[in-house]
């Protein structure tokens, strides 16, 4: 990475971490000896099998979670009580993505979180090995195949471009270019009716103070080619429903970025007397999900008109309201929806004149709580409280709407649990149907294709044969 | 095809007072593959991005096949950035792994089937084309990503530092297959790398950058034979160059005892910021040992050799004022070295003292003061 210019960056950002991937490190040696950089004091770390390549690693280490397309190895590993993500890439790479991370963690991006690089791999009998990066498998998270693999709703795809066209809008008003971005680069939470999407790769990114027009634009013309090919491919293997045009979602995400970036970026012109005109563009931005923590005003030129521009932007305007009223720290929509069913229960109760606080902490005893206690055990890891919570009150509408009446909250919450819930179960064959085709994109690991091609080919091919030298010289 | 043409190009990032490329002429031929090296920091990857589109250029124009493009945006410029990561669609046949862009793009499917069938002549795919990535190995992956790039039949290859994500077995042959396949398609290719290796074994001429400064350009053998000033005698190869300054007394250098014969027209052109001192260097393979009595040899003292088989290595220090330096702590930075390469069977033993004698011819003069070349 050359940081020219570091001298304007963020402060938060330039001190973000001690490793430093310049790309001189590059001709450095390679560390003699096992060497762990780590944000976390993990001891079990210590205990992994590092001696061996990632693709081996014995099963009972792997958690069975499925995986998006990369070109190293990646795998789910339990460390402790946590689930950690391992990726085999050289190390110049896993330092550099190491240090990006950290400084988009810093900035309060949604970006994976970094836990270590580890270096100086080597076999039992010496030979060196690639170098690990670590981050922190995000919790209830999915990659956009492993959505694909259930049945959804036809619009699943557009939902999803709209959380990447938010995600893209707050990385590049942080300055981070992205080099690489797709739906295989990211991974999806659910967010009420939404998704919110995280970054959990940066291997080709850089932070700038700014980005030039040329960097976004690039980003979002790659973003394109890649989203159109990454659902054409859906469609090979039939698992994008037939009503959808590919190339139509991939121009969705064109749109909705550019309109999300102007409704953030673009200078208003206001007459004096239309200064109400400044509080419907923060409601605008508010509803968008984005607090403005500054705004700048001036008077235009012929002195009779006013300019105003927001200047700093901050995602989660819904999130940060409920997290102050109640502790839950929960995706945008997930707190508007839990927002707004704070505000009934408010109302239903004659408590208007109260304290919100107050009111809210109530509310979390009364309604949320008993709710999410009754998710059952082996839902624990794969629905989120918030998710779950906004979606047994969309149940019990859909009921109260059937019966004709209103119906009460725990009979709600059975009649979900009972019918719609196990959609979310994820069965052994699909994850491993997953992961397998998320290997045979893997270019740098022998163990990978090789058994691969045991599988699959029978007309006797071996790589170690390829006479890849040959075929250069003709 | 076509040329490119950096025309006194300025890039100042916003808060610095220095530029990061500066002042930057340089011309890349139709169907040349240059190689832009440079350490960190150099300038290398934002003359690339300005190139791309990426960086807005201060000052200056950039041109392709003749157009100004320098306000132009990515993706109208007819460049392709390649690797980039390309993912590999496992329910994607090779073929369409290779042609979708240009689907989306709106070519006509013959047009996308003629071209496919071109890359995978050239990529050896050509029996994989209905495949899936699945049954293909590593290299085989590797080679469908270029082919998504080839395709699109760009006007210029920008490739930045694009080895740097593989394992070291899959660098040296991927480094191969871009070079040779860079040759038979005879597309226009800036390469960016810090390794001068690399840069050696690709490029038909290579640019060297330093602190966003261009140094030299010229074919790999003429930045190894001429080097135009310190910094790329340095810089380009391995083992490098050996780079001392002695005074002059005479018109010959005086190392320690010795004293070397120096070209007088060389000699002539040192001025008074030279202090009375030149700057001498000779590649370890243009220097051998020298018997005793031999006029115009040093003398080294041997810290460390190595017997590799086909070449022995000897790295010593130059001994100046009747010792050597402190041996043990030069030991931790071989670099700091004076290394000879001799005849394997002719090693002399570590803490011997020898006799090394350059090759006139092959020695490189530089001015101290300017660090320019001087022969």
């Amino acid at each position: 990475m050359e940081n020219q210019d570091l001298p304007q960056m963020d402060p938060r950002a330039l001190k973000a971490t001690s490793v430093n991937a310049d790309d001189t490190s590059a001709t450095s040696a390679e560390p003699q000896a096992l060497k762990i950089t780590a944000a976390s004091s993990n001891p079990k770390m210590f205990t992994l099998p590092w001696h061996k390549p990632l693709a081996t690693w014995p099963e009972e280490l792997l958690a069975n979670l499925p995986r998006g397309i990369s070109r190293h190895v990646v795998r789910f590993v339990h460390v402790g009580d946590d689930v950690y993500a391992m990726k085999e890439i050289t190390r110049q790479v896993a330092e550099r993505e190491y240090e990006l991370l950290r400084r988009l963690q810093k900035l309060e991006l949604p970006t994976v979180k970094p836990i270590a690089v580890v270096t100086g791999r080597h076999t039992p009998e010496g030979d060196p090995l690639e170098a690990i990066l670590v981050t922190r498998h995000l919790k209830f998270s999915l990659p956009y195949r492993a959505l694909f693999a259930r049945n959804l709703r036809p619009d699943t795809a557009e939902r999803l471009i709209d959380a990447l066209a938010v995600l893209m809008v707050r990385l590049h008003l942080a300055g981070f270019y992205w080099g690489d971005v797709s739906l295989s680069n990211v991974l999806f939470l659910r967010d009420a009716d939404a998704f919110s999407a995280c970054l959990v790769d940066a291997e080709t990114g850089d932070l700038h103070v700014t980005l030039t027009e040329g960097q976004r634009e690039y980003d979002l013309d790659l973003a394109r080619t890649n989203i159109i090919g990454e659902l054409m491919d859906l469609s090979s293997g039939r698992m994008l429903p037939s009503s959808v045009d590919e190339v139509e979602v991939g121009n969705r995400l064109v749109e909705r970025y550019h309109s999300l970036w102007s409704a953030l970026t673009d200078t208003d012109k206001f007459n004096p007397d239309e200064m109400w005109k400044i509080e419907k563009r923060v409601n605008k931005l508010n509803e968008l999900g984005f607090d403005v923590d500054e705004l700048e005003m001036k008077t235009a030129e012929d002195g009779k008109r006013v300019l105003v521009r927001p200047r700093v932007v901050d995602a989660g305007y819904a999130s940060r309201k409920l997290l102050r009223l109640t502790g839950l720290d929960v995706q945008e929509n997930q707190a508007r929806r839990l927002l707004n069913d704070l505000d009934a229960y408010r109302a239903s109760t004659w408590r208007e004149g109260e304290d919100l606080e107050i009111v809210a902490t109530d509310w979390m005893r009364e309604v949320f709580e008993p709710t999410v206690r009754m998710i059952p055990p082996e839902y624990r890891s794969q629905i989120e409280p918030a998710q779950f919570f906004h979606e047994v009150l969309d149940h019990r509408w859909f009921l109260a709407e059937a019966a004709g009446h209103d119906v009460p909250m725990a009979e709600a919450v059975s009649s979900y649990i009972e019918k719609v819930l196990p959609q979310y179960k994820m069965d052994s064959k699909t994850v491993a149907a997953i992961n397998a085709d998320a290997d045979s994109g893997v270019v740098d690991d022998e163990y990978t294709y090789n058994e691969n091609n045991a599988h699959h080919d029978d007309d006797g091919y071996n790589p170690d044969d390829d006479p890849d030298a040959a075929v250069w010289s003709h | 095809m076509a040329e490119v043409v950096f025309d006194h190009v300025t890039r100042i990032y916003p808060g610095n007072d220095k530029p990061s490329v500066d002042d930057l002429n340089l011309d890349i031929k139709d169907g040349e593959f240059l190689v832009l090296v440079g350490p960190s920091g150099c300038g290398k990857s934002t003359t690339l991005r300005m190139l791309a589109g990426l960086e807005e250029v201060n000052k200056g124009r950039i041109l392709i096949g003749g157009k100004d493009v320098t306000t132009m945006q990515p993706k109208d410029r007819d460049i392709a950035m390649v690797f980039q990561n390309y993912a590999l669609y496992p329910h994607m046949t090779v073929a369409d792994n290779m042609g979708f862009a240009l689907k989306i793009a709106g070519t006509p499917k013959e047009e996308i089937r003629k071209r496919v069938e071109k890359a995978a002549e050239i990529l050896d795919l050509t029996e994989y084309l209905d495949r899936k990535p699945k049954a293909l190995s590593g290299g085989q992956r590797q080679r469908v990503a270029m082919g998504r790039a080839i395709v699109r039949e760009p006007k210029v290859f920008l490739m930045d530092e694009p080895l740097s994500n593989l394992d070291a077995k899959l660098r040296v042959q991927t480094r191969t297959q871009i070079a040779a396949l860079q040759r038979q398609l005879g597309v226009t290719t800036l390469y960016v790398t810090h390794d001068q290796t690399e840069a050696l074994t690709m490029g038909d001429r290579i640019a060297v950058i330093k602190l966003g400064i261009l140094q030299q350009v010229g074919a790999p053998t003429e930045l190894y034979d001429r080097p135009a000033n310190v910094f790329v005698a340095g810089f380009i190869g391995s083992p490098s160059m050996n780079i001392n300054t002695h005074p002059v007394v005479n018109g010959k250098a005086k190392i320690g005892e010795d004293t070397v014969d120096l070209p007088k027209e060389a000699v002539d052109k040192l001025t008074a910021e030279d202090n009375g001192q030149i700057v001498v260097g000779f590649r370890p393979e243009d220097a051998g040992l020298a018997t005793p009595d031999d006029p115009n040899a040093f003398s080294l003292k041997v810290v460390n050799v190595e017997d590799l088989g086909s070449d022995g290595y000897i790295y010593g220090n130059i001994i100046t004022d009747g010792s050597a330096a402190e041996a043990s702590q030069v030991m931790s930075d071989q670099n700091k070295l004076t290394t000879i390469r001799v005849n394997p069977r002719a090693l002399p033993k570590v803490g011997d003292t020898v006799k090394i004698k350059i090759d006139p011819s092959k020695m490189h003069l530089f001015a101290p003061s300017t660090e320019l070349r001087l022969n």
